[in-house]
């Protein structure tokens, strides 16, 4: 027989509608879980690392940006790499983090998600997803231990609330519901910042997208591990927005058009 | 110590075939179109939650007609499989040729192993790029794929409703009408025209970026059937 087999389970055994729980009995081996146990040895290895990306609230649902370094060390190993990404229809995922471990993590919690759709003929609440993503996070602590740390954004549009909601998580699994904003990664501070200041209630897409590439431009001017506007290269961050008609990616040229239009403005910091 | 009677292999099989038979002539019929911009599959079912149509993967469909906990425990380990393989390999890689092989092996097994075999027969449908790359793949309670062209019935009366679709059946039709003609000819096979209520429909979209299964009910359905 060379097709996969129907996979069957006893009874106790079934594994409901978890895709993790259906790896577990019968996927490929799960080599997170064997990174080693807590105390373990700090990976000695220059591990590629993702670095700025940003979640914000706003009055139709939330945006999504990140920048496009990856670093491993002092050197930039992707120019062009993708933090953002979709996770179903109303909700998006931003990742800061060691870039492997992260884009394993992304594509299982897509596949979970959609899995239990499936199975269970109906979505998940986003508080739902949100716990769903933290467990993840949570299995992969032994790893953060080591080095090999992920912490995502997942924001996304709660449809029975009708409102859009931010969440961030920190190693061990914890998973903190902000009230409007945050950001992560090695510029997370200074976008954080600049957001902080701008951010006020009810603001409009338009507004709200282009305080996230300000933020991102303003982490790039302070930190070097996060990705600036690349005007030779035409390079810029990648931005979702995810509103009750679902998940948007923005489409390059409009980004392009629209950071372009922002170069000069006050992230320049007057010479500093 | 009593002795079995001796019953002929031909005779055990007969038995089990008529028995799977029984059951599913109880159940009402399912029909499956090929249509231009998509697979339009079409079933008579009162209930709006329990689904005998349902999303597999990005482009495959799953149908069945039967008994229902037996095909929905085959539904769920279809799922289960397409995800596995396509988590495992890539989203390409999952393809209803498979994975209809894979159902076949398994109600195959039920038949000839099991105390009883499985009431249920079922439709694995794959809608492509170009419609002449579409798979419509009816498997039947003791593991035999049959693979279709343009349209397929499942259920008791399935001969009888396939021949009225035989004659009113166009390669190329759309969707919509592909729609209005399943839902009449299960109603004249009935004796009465079904309201959208009775029915429940869902389509495969040739054109749909990713995932291409969508259900159409309520007003959709309506205004699809008043047309």
């Amino acid at each position: 027989m060379t097709e996969r087999p129907l996979p069957e389970f006893g009874p106790g055994l079934d594994p409901g509608p978890s895709f993790v729980e259906l790896l577990r009995r019968v996927g490929p081996a799960d080599n997170t879980a064997g990174a080693g146990g807590a105390g373990g040895q700090a990976s000695p290895l220059e591990l590629m690392h993702g670095t700025t990306v940003v979640a914000i609230r706003y009055a139709d649902g939330v945006v999504l940006a990140g920048d496009r370094r990856a670093t491993s060390g002092t050197t930039i190993a992707n120019r062009r790499i993708e933090k953002v990404f979709r996770a179903d229809r109303y909700s998006g995922v931003a990742i800061a983090g060691v870039a492997g471990p992260a884009s394993e993590m992304v594509r299982l919690f897509q596949v979970q998600l959609e899995h239990y759709e499936k199975i269970e003929g109906e979505t998940l609440s986003l508080e739902g997803k949100a716990n769903q993503l933290a467990q993840m996070v949570r299995a992969n602590f032994p790893a953060a231990l080591q080095g090999l740390i992920v912490v995502p954004l997942f924001a996304g549009f709660d449809e029975r609330r009708a409102h859009g909601r931010v969440f961030s998580f920190d190693a061990t699994g914890g998973k903190y519901e902000e009230a409007d904003f945050q950001a992560n990664g090695s510029g997370g501070v200074h976008a954080r910042n600049w957001i902080k200041a701008q951010w006020r209630e009810g603001m409009s897409a338009d507004e709200t997208i282009d305080l996230a590439v300000r933020a991102l431009f303003a982490a790039a001017d302070e930190d070097v591990a996060t990705g600036g506007p690349d005007l030779i290269r035409r390079i810029f961050p990648t931005i979702a927005v995810v509103t009750a008609d679902g998940y948007r990616s923005l489409p390059e040229d409009e980004v392009e058009r629209r950071a372009t239009a922002l170069l000069g403005g006050r992230e320049e910091g007057a010479g500093q | 110590m009593t002795m079995p009677f001796y019953v002929s292999p031909e005779q055990v099989m007969k038995d089990r075939a008529d028995y799977a038979r029984k059951g599913i002539a109880r159940g009402r019929s399912l029909i499956a179109l090929e249509a231009a911009d998509g697979i339009v599959i079409v079933a008579e079912n009162p209930s709006r939650t329990l689904y005998k149509i349902s999303e597999v993967y990005d482009r495959i469909a799953f149908a069945g007609v039967g008994k229902y906990n037996e095909f929905e425990l085959l539904r769920i380990a279809g799922v289960r499989n397409a995800d596995l393989k396509g988590y495992s390999y890539s989203r390409e890689d999952v393809n209803a040729r498979s994975l209809a092989n894979a159902y076949a092996q398994t109600l195959g097994q039920v038949f000839t192993h099991e105390m009883k075999p499985y009431e249920v027969e079922i439709l694995v449908a794959q809608v492509g790029v170009r419609p002449e790359d579409d798979e419509l793949f009816h498997i039947l309670y003791d593991g035999t794929v049959m693979d279709e062209e343009g349209h397929t019935v499942l259920g008791g009366e399935a001969e009888r409703i396939a021949d009225m679709i035989e004659a009113r059946y166009q390669p190329g039709l759309t969707a919509t009408d592909a729609i209005k003609l399943g839902a009449s000819v299960l109603g004249e096979s009935d004796g009465a025209p079904l309201s959208p209520g009775q029915l429940e429909v869902a389509v495969l979209e040739r054109g749909a970026p990713a995932r291409a299964f969508r259900r159409i009910k309520g007003d959709e359905l309506g205004r699809i059937l008043a047309a």
